[in-house]
């Protein structure tokens, strides 16, 4: 039950992550070059997504379970240790943090210099950045949504907490009727990295062998670990960032 | 064959990322402990300490190139 919770939660707020970086570009898109073809390619990718789960989900129930989480738990590691790593360096100040309102900027007016064919009715340049915008970030929640589900016997409710997450972007989106500029998308993205490395220690573990003491209850200590450790990281790091420099000579 | 190399840079970013160590350092303490496990250890302690010395070594490599 605990670690059904924790996986909805993770699967969500990883897919808001990216469906708030894939919005900033749809809108920059759509708003500078019309809709029609933006909402096309969205379309073309969305179903591209759907069917990476639905013809991986069910294959990877066919291998056996700790094999499974042997190499799921490898690939959140290395994968959450990205994610983690990138937000510790953002929030202590050695990374600029990432600005949807500038990404938006430059994606819009890459799109007003872009060419457009007038015998055409499709406008292709809109159609390429929205599916490759929407594939590229949704692949990501793709990745966590068939390895988290799979590894959990719970393809559908990661399924559904994805779609959720997206739903919820886009309808926000569409209430402030631009990028969503106040997502603290580093302490976000700091939450995901947190999840993911703790699930994959949690999954890599026992698919290597490993008895965790307490059982399923174990994952809310890794979580802590993990939280703790990377929140102690941060502000060690912030402060030596922040430290004068000893004057040479 | 561009676009299988491609392909290849896009889940080498995707999983391993601008630093490769981290993710060496994974399949290290993987291996670690499963060898320890099969010698009839149960070493639950090892993954979240390499965790640990992972993050701070990536984060002081940083730090360091930074002044």
């Amino acid at each position: 039950m605990t670690s059904t919770v924790i996986l909805f939660l993770a699967v969500f707020a990883a897919s808001a992550v990216e469906a708030v970086e894939a919005l900033t570009i749809v809108l920059a898109v759509g708003v500078v070059r019309g809709w029609r073809s933006t909402l096309i390619g969205v379309g073309a990718a969305s179903v591209v997504l759907a069917a990476v789960v639905a013809a991986l989900g069910p294959a990877l129930a066919h291998i056996p379970i700790n094999a499974l989480r042997f190499v799921v738990g490898a690939l959140l590691l290395a994968f959450g240790l990205q994610w983690l790593r990138k937000a510790i360096l953002r929030a202590s100040g050695y990374l600029p943090l990432h600005d949807e309102g500038v990404a938006f900027e430059r994606e819009r007016a890459e799109a007003g210099a872009a060419g457009r064919e007038a015998s055409s009715r499709m406008d292709w340049y809109s159609f390429t950045v929205a599916f490759k915008g929407v594939l590229l970030e949704g692949l990501e929640v793709a990745f966590i949504v068939v390895t988290f589900g799979s590894t959990q016997g719970h393809l559908g409710l990661a399924a559904a907490a994805a779609a959720a997450a997206a739903l919820a972007v886009v309808l926000v989106g569409l209430v402030v009727r631009g990028p969503l500029q106040r997502v603290p998308e580093n302490s976000l993205k700091f939450a995901v990295g947190v999840l993911l490395t703790s699930f994959g220690i949690f999954w890599g573990g026992e698919g290597a062998g490993v008895e965790w003491p307490g059982s399923d209850v174990a994952i809310l200590a890794v979580v802590a670990f993990v939280a703790l450790f990377s929140l102690a990281l941060t502000r060690v790091a912030h402060r030596r960032r922040l430290a004068p420099t000893p004057a040479a000579g | 064959m561009r676009y299988v190399s491609a392909f290849g840079r896009f889940w080498w970013d995707f999983v391993v990322g601008d630093d490769w160590r981290v993710a060496a350092g994974v399949a290290v303490a993987l291996g670690l402990t499963r060898l320890l496990t099969a010698l009839g250890a149960n070493p639950w302690w090892l993954l979240p300490l390499a965790v640990a010395l992972l993050l701070l070594a990536a984060v002081h490599r940083v730090a360091a190139r930074s002044g």
